[in-house]
């Protein structure tokens, strides 16, 4: 193993340590995302049925929101006693404890998913079965894609006062087009007759913002956690 | 969680002996932290920052530790800056910090494991074990930080800083939280770092037990330096003096 993934390695399985022992980030990503879904079940669902093409856009707004929480704490893990400085000094790569922290985030998120889809499938009647490896490309690229802008910026954002508030101030408008990828090339799958090509261009699309914020981050991430 | 023993691989040789703090002033926006502030501490040698509070005592050790950028001025490892000497320059480097940079729901060795792993430290698990020993704390090492006293933290953390034996340490208020015997342990410790040629610049506010191991002073007053001595007597004496003479630009009084 290279010492960046060696790095990266370590930072996630302490992320993941802590939270196996704290268990505040899941516990409170869960409820809040299962909250979400079960409230927008009251809107939508009237006698049993849902509203056409609803489900897509509630599965990704409860992950994007669930996200957004989850980000926002995992950054102030490392603010409480200023553990951060002693990561920052360590003679690493600092994009390996990005990386780290982007993977954390990521398993945090997927295993959120792991609750929220079947729930979502359950309550809207959405296909999400249908096209499992489809639905978990889709899953996969847009978790990937929201986490790797939205680590950045609660990196950046770990020293700022207002960080709660101005998190998801500049995380959607930047992450739309991958919710928006997302929400899409899941709903052109939930449809009576998937439309197989349009989720494979959406896929595209998801990988295309993937590359393009991880290297963006990547290149970012030095000087944005210099002070 | 197990952060075993395995290693990263050793950081690049970055030898120094010698910190240098060249006409350094740094900024906080319009708020001066730091204003022309020179001085030099040698292998082997103890020196106190000391000064009230906001005097910019924790500024300097920032400076030191490379976590911040001078606004003007440079602090030079050896003949080289910290750009010049790159990321290798932090594996040489040990900072106790005021907070105590430990993850309270990691036990002690995890703690120290996972730091030995970042810092890429061959047989990180055993030096770990021996840190422990050291610090009195083997018998708490598998329980989490965030049920240890102030005091047992500190030890922790101190261990943390030199488990990949800096050339330079750097501590921020070390006597905090530590009762006497304690106290005497780390002033042992530091004497044996001294020994060993290491460069130790501490900031306290704890002036007897900063007698004991201190060879020199820096007195910081509102970012300048009121003072820099290294002569004997009460330190206490010569702090209250130096605090009631004007700050003198460029170091010496």
């Amino acid at each position: 193993m290279t010492r960046f993934a060696r790095v990266a390695w370590l930072v996630m399985r302490k992320d993941l340590t802590v939270e196996a022992r704290s268990r505040e980030l899941l516990l409170t990503t869960l409820f809040f995302a299962v909250s979400t879904v079960l409230v927008f079940a009251f809107g939508f669902v009237r006698d049993g049925r849902a509203v056409e093409d609803a489900a897509a856009g509630i599965l990704w707004i409860a992950i994007a929101f669930a996200g957004t929480l989850a980000l926002g704490r995992t950054f102030e893990r490392e603010r409480y006693h200023d553990v951060l400085h002693a990561l920052l000094l360590a003679p690493v790569d600092r994009p390996a404890i990005y990386v780290g922290k982007l993977l954390g985030i990521v398993a945090l998120m997927t295993t959120v998913e792991l609750v929220v889809v079947p729930l979502v499938a359950l309550l809207f009647q959405a296909g999400l079965f249908r096209y499992p490896l489809h639905v978990a490309a889709l899953l996969g690229l847009g978790t990937t894609g929201f986490a790797a802008v939205g680590t950045l910026f609660a990196a950046m954002l770990v020293r700022a006062r207002s960080r709660d508030v101005l998190l998801p101030v500049l995380l959607y408008p930047v992450t739309i087009p991958v919710i928006i990828a997302g929400v899409r090339g899941t709903a052109a799958l939930l449809q009576p007759e998937a439309d197989l090509a349009m989720a494979g261009a959406w896929i595209g699309m998801l990988v295309f913002f993937d590359v393009v914020f991880i290297t963006l981050s990547l290149w970012t991430f030095e000087p944005v956690m210099t002070e | 969680m197990s952060v075993s023993s395995a290693t990263i691989g050793q950081a690049p040789s970055v030898d120094f002996d010698r910190l240098v703090f060249d006409d350094v002033s740094r900024y906080f926006g319009r708020r001066r932290a730091l204003a022309h502030v020179s001085f030099e501490s040698g292998a082997g040698e103890i020196v106190g920052l000391l000064g009230p509070n906001g005097a910019g005592k924790s500024t300097a050790l920032a400076l030191a530790a490379t976590t911040l950028q001078a606004s003007s001025g440079q602090v030079c490892y050896g003949s080289r800056s910290a750009a010049q000497l790159g990321s290798a320059l932090r594996g040489r480097i040990g900072v106790l910090a005021h907070e105590l940079q430990l993850y309270p729901e990691l036990t002690a060795r995890e703690n120290l494991e996972f730091f030995g792993a970042l810092y890429g430290l061959d047989r990180a698990a055993e030096r770990s074990a021996d840190a422990l020993a050291r610090a009195g704390l083997d018998a708490r090492a598998d329980d989490p930080v965030g049920g240890f006293s102030r005091g047992m933290r500190q030890r922790v953390a101190l261990e943390r800083a030199l488990l990949h034996d800096p050339t330079l340490l750097l501590l921020d208020e070390p006597f905090t939280g530590l009762d006497e015997a304690s106290a005497e342990a780390l002033i042992e410790r530091l004497r044996s770092l001294k020994a060993a040629g290491r460069i130790v610049l501490l900031t306290t506010h704890d002036f007897e037990n900063a007698e004991a191991v201190v060879d020199r002073v820096v007195l910081l007053k509102a970012g300048r330096v009121a003072a820099m001595d290294s002569s004997t007597g009460s330190l206490r004496d010569r702090y209250r003096h130096a605090m009631r003479v004007e700050a003198v630009p460029g170091g010496t009084a």
